[in-house]
């Protein structure tokens, strides 16, 4: 899967998963927000890559467009300045809609810092 | 209402001395500012595009931009700098934004309490009144607005 010139801005590195992709962000200068901690933005930024990643993966070979409708971003606790992983799931996968989750974490899988949902339009080509 | 002991929030003194981070990279910038909003310019660069094909940017530094717009809005409500973390934001992306042109994003503080700030706020490119996002969110902080 290509990613697009926004990814590279953010330094994302994208893993094959069997489910859906797994993006690691490393912690560098430019995702900083106040010193020390990540940008609640390069943070938000992870998470809709990684719910992107995981729906183009559900789509497969479909030929589709998706444009993103909203997105919710929780954030539950600071990013440290370590690499932060993120991961998709797609909820549901619907003939012109797709709601899919994506989850942010530091050490463990099991504590998130960042959750996000995101609601997508989904352009079948005939 | 700001606190003597406590400098009074400016945003234009603020994003002028700030050091590089994430707000710099994306190429942020003061634009204009009131009692409780502020507003921020995204300027278009190639590096922050989501969708190749069309030039349109990513979703993320739009996200970014309107995190710090209604961040200053909480700090020019409270009148000056307090460090407080996000918890909460939701964009509804109303349309793609133009390929070229600079994203102003408008951030206002429509509630402080003592540990929480609400805010809102909208993104365009050119005409506020063709919005291209729409956010709502909230802030806390950890030691207290006041």
């Amino acid at each position: 899967m290509s990613l697009p010139p926004y990814a590279a801005f953010l330094g994302l590195i994208e893993e094959p998963g069997e489910t859906a992709p797994l993006y690691l962000l490393p912690f560098t200068i430019g995702v900083t927000g106040r010193p020390g901690f990540l940008h609640g933005g390069a943070l938000g930024g992870l998470l809709e890559m990684a719910a992107i990643g995981a729906l183009k993966q559900a789509l497969g070979a479909v030929e589709a467009r998706i444009k993103p409708i909203n997105v919710t971003v929780d954030y539950m606790r600071g990013g440290r300045d370590k690499p932060t992983y993120a991961r998709g799931t797609v909820t549901r996968l619907g003939n012109r809609i797709a709601n899919v989750e994506a989850f942010a974490w530091q050490d463990e899988p099991e504590r998130p810092i960042a959750a996000a949902r995101m609601n997508f339009l989904i352009l079948r080509q005939e | 209402m700001a606190d003597p002991a406590y400098p009074v929030f400016d945003p234009e003194r603020f994003f002028a001395m700030r050091f590089g981070g994430h707000g710099g990279d994306l190429g942020i910038e003061y634009v204009s500012h009131g009692e409780d909003w502020a507003e921020l310019a995204l300027p278009y660069h190639e590096r922050l595009i989501g969708d190749p094909d069309s030039g349109v940017l990513a979703s993320g530094p739009i996200l970014s931009l309107m995190d710090m717009a209604t961040s200053c809005g909480v700090w020019l409500k409270l009148g000056t700098f307090n460090p407080h973390a996000t918890l909460d934001l939701r964009i509804d992306y109303l349309r793609p934004a133009t390929p070229g042109k600079t994203v102003i994003g408008r951030g206002q503080c429509y509630r402080l309490t003592r540990s929480i700030a609400f805010v809102r706020g909208q993104a365009h490119d050119g005409d506020p009144d063709d919005p291209l996002a729409h956010v709502a969110g909230t802030f806390m902080s950890p030691g207290g607005y006041r």
